[in-house]
């Protein structure tokens, strides 16, 4: 899966960098941050988690 | 503002709904939720509002531009008396703004709230609270738990946050203990404001002249930079909102916290040999009491549908993050506290724009107390049975007032 974050709509909740901190993290403004924009496997549930539970809808995901 | 004739207000539920048990949400949210998701309630000035019962509904409220979360607006559901006099004499706090104002105002502070930042202050959380627990050894017993520790920590830690001079602590300390204190008299509370206002005006006065490593001082930094001057009543509001959202929440929800694990060994016995399971237990503690179902009220900015019902402009509108929480269509058996539930999903934070700004450094402070109370104080144990524990079942966060321990 392909993985998007809009540091615009951020608001640094920091609830995907506690569900799946291998693919979000926060730079130095407390916004999000993406490791990587890929997801495969075991990480695409935890994705897909972060992505429902962003409070702001800044994240957002397209399935291959 | 939602008209309606007298007759049919007469007629509505009321709100705040008293709980009456620590952990069972009162029948009516349920049978709302089931029967009536989109109800009319009346507050407790006589408006008609919206509440909103399903998980869904409200996560669609809050997420949703159309609805605004100034309190100051005509049909806002007040909840307190006097809340909207009390803010008006106020500059605007990011609580209250909307859109491209609240997204400016919170994008300011974030940086020292995202998950780093706050990873970064476990040494200082965890040397205050083993302040706290040393002071609480050497008290003869039993000791009230919620006046020694669930108080002390988030005031000293928000100290701690704003940089508040050391020197200053007991004066600060004693000034926000009595504006929580359910026997103040309103006179005192409007001294206590009165008070507050002035250490926090002196506070960034000291923080222009002798800058430190706190957010004050790298708001006043980012101020000048910004536009050559700084915003003393802004940065106050601030303060004064750091305060108020976070003391009297994280103090409920250590006290709750400490209850629930004293009262239930198997719980207590699992944290202890795995730490690890602290923080799952913390996220179920958060759904499961709910203790700021008030906090998030909006008013409808255009005509929108929720739920198939049509919310009017101008309507105001309380999205219940308790009902929210116990909804069975989001967490399965909702209404059994779980501590291995591992839902992080759950809105005890809100949601949207304004979901708390402070929620990783609760979550920290919390894991930090359940972790080192229950290890530094093996014994510990209720000193009275439940049924004589003081819950705020008046107040609008709600909590404990007393929590007796012995060990
Ligand atoms: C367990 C403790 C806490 C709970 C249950 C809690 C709950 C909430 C809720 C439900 C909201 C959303 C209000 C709305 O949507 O209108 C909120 C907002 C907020 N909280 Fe917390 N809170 C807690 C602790 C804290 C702490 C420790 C701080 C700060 C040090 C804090 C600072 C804030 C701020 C500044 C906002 C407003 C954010 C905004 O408008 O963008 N909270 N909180
Ligand atoms: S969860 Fe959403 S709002 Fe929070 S930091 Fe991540 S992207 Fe930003």
């Amino acid at each position: 899966m392909r993985i998007s974050s809009d540091q615009d709509v951020c608001t640094g909740a920091g609830q995907c960098v506690l569900t799946e901190p291998g693919v979000f993290a926060q730079d130095a403004r407390g916004v999000v941050e993406l490791r990587t924009d890929r997801a495969e496997g075991e990480l695409m549930p935890k994705v897909r988690q972060a992505v429902f539970i962003c409070p702001s809808g800044a994240l957002s995901v397209e399935e291959d | 503002m939602l008209n309606l004739d007298p007759e049919e207000v007469a007629g509505l539920p009321r709100y705040p709904v008293g709980r009456r048990c620590p952990y069972e949400i009162p029948e009516i949210y349920t049978r709302l939720r089931a029967e009536e998701p989109v109800s009319k309630v009346v507050m407790s000035d006589g408006q008609p509002v919206w509440f909103l019962s399903r998980y869904e509904d409200v996560r669609a409220v809050l997420s949703d531009p159309r609805f605004s979360a100034d309190r100051l607006a005509d049909g806002f559901p007040n909840l307190a008396l006097g809340q909207r006099e009390g803010l008006s004499k106020q500059p605007k706090f990011m609580i209250s703004m909307d859109g491209a104002e609240h997204s400016a105002a919170r994008r300011r502070v974030i940086s020292d709230f995202s998950v780093r930042r706050v990873a970064e202050l476990t040494p200082m959380v965890q040397k205050l609270v083993d302040d706290c627990i040393d002071r609480i050894l050497d008290l003869p017993q039993p000791v009230d738990l919620v006046a020694e520790l669930a108080l002390p920590v988030p005031t000293l830690l928000l100290a701690e946050l704003v940089g508040a001079d050391h020197a200053d602590h007991a004066y600060f300390i004693d000034l926000v203990h009595r504006m929580l204190w359910r026997k103040t008299s309103g006179e005192e509370r409007v001294q206590i404001s009165i008070g507050l206002r002035k250490y926090f005006d002196d506070l960034i006065a000291e923080k222009e002249a002798n800058p430190g490593d706190d957010i004050i001082s790298r708001q006043i930094a980012f101020q000048r930079e910004e536009n050559g001057e700084v915003d003393r009543e802004g940065l106050n509001s601030l303060a004064q909102l750091l305060l108020i959202a976070g003391y009297e929440s994280s103090a409920s929800m250590i006290a709750l916290g400490v209850h629930t694990f004293l009262t239930r060994p198997e719980w207590l016995e699992t944290i202890r040999k795995d730490p690890a399971k602290t923080p799952v237990a913390v996220e179920e503690l958060l759904r499961f009491y709910s203790i700021l179902d008030v906090a998030a009220g909006r008013v409808a900015l255009a005509d929108v549908e929720i739920g198939g019902v049509t919310i009017r402009t101008g309507d105001g509108v309380l999205a219940s993050v308790f009902a929210a929480n116990r909804d069975p269509a989001a967490f399965p058996d909702p209404d059994r506290l779980n501590l291995e539930r591992g839902a992080r999903h759950h809105v005890a934070f809100g949601y949207g724009p304004h979901q708390c700004l402070g929620q990783n450094l609760s979550r920290l402070e919390l894991q930090i107390v359940f972790d080192t109370l229950f290890e530094r104080i093996p014994t510990l144990r209720p000193a009275v049975d439940e049924a004589d524990l003081p819950f705020k079942y008046d107040a609008l966060a709600f909590g404990l007032y007393e929590l007796p321990v012995v060990w």
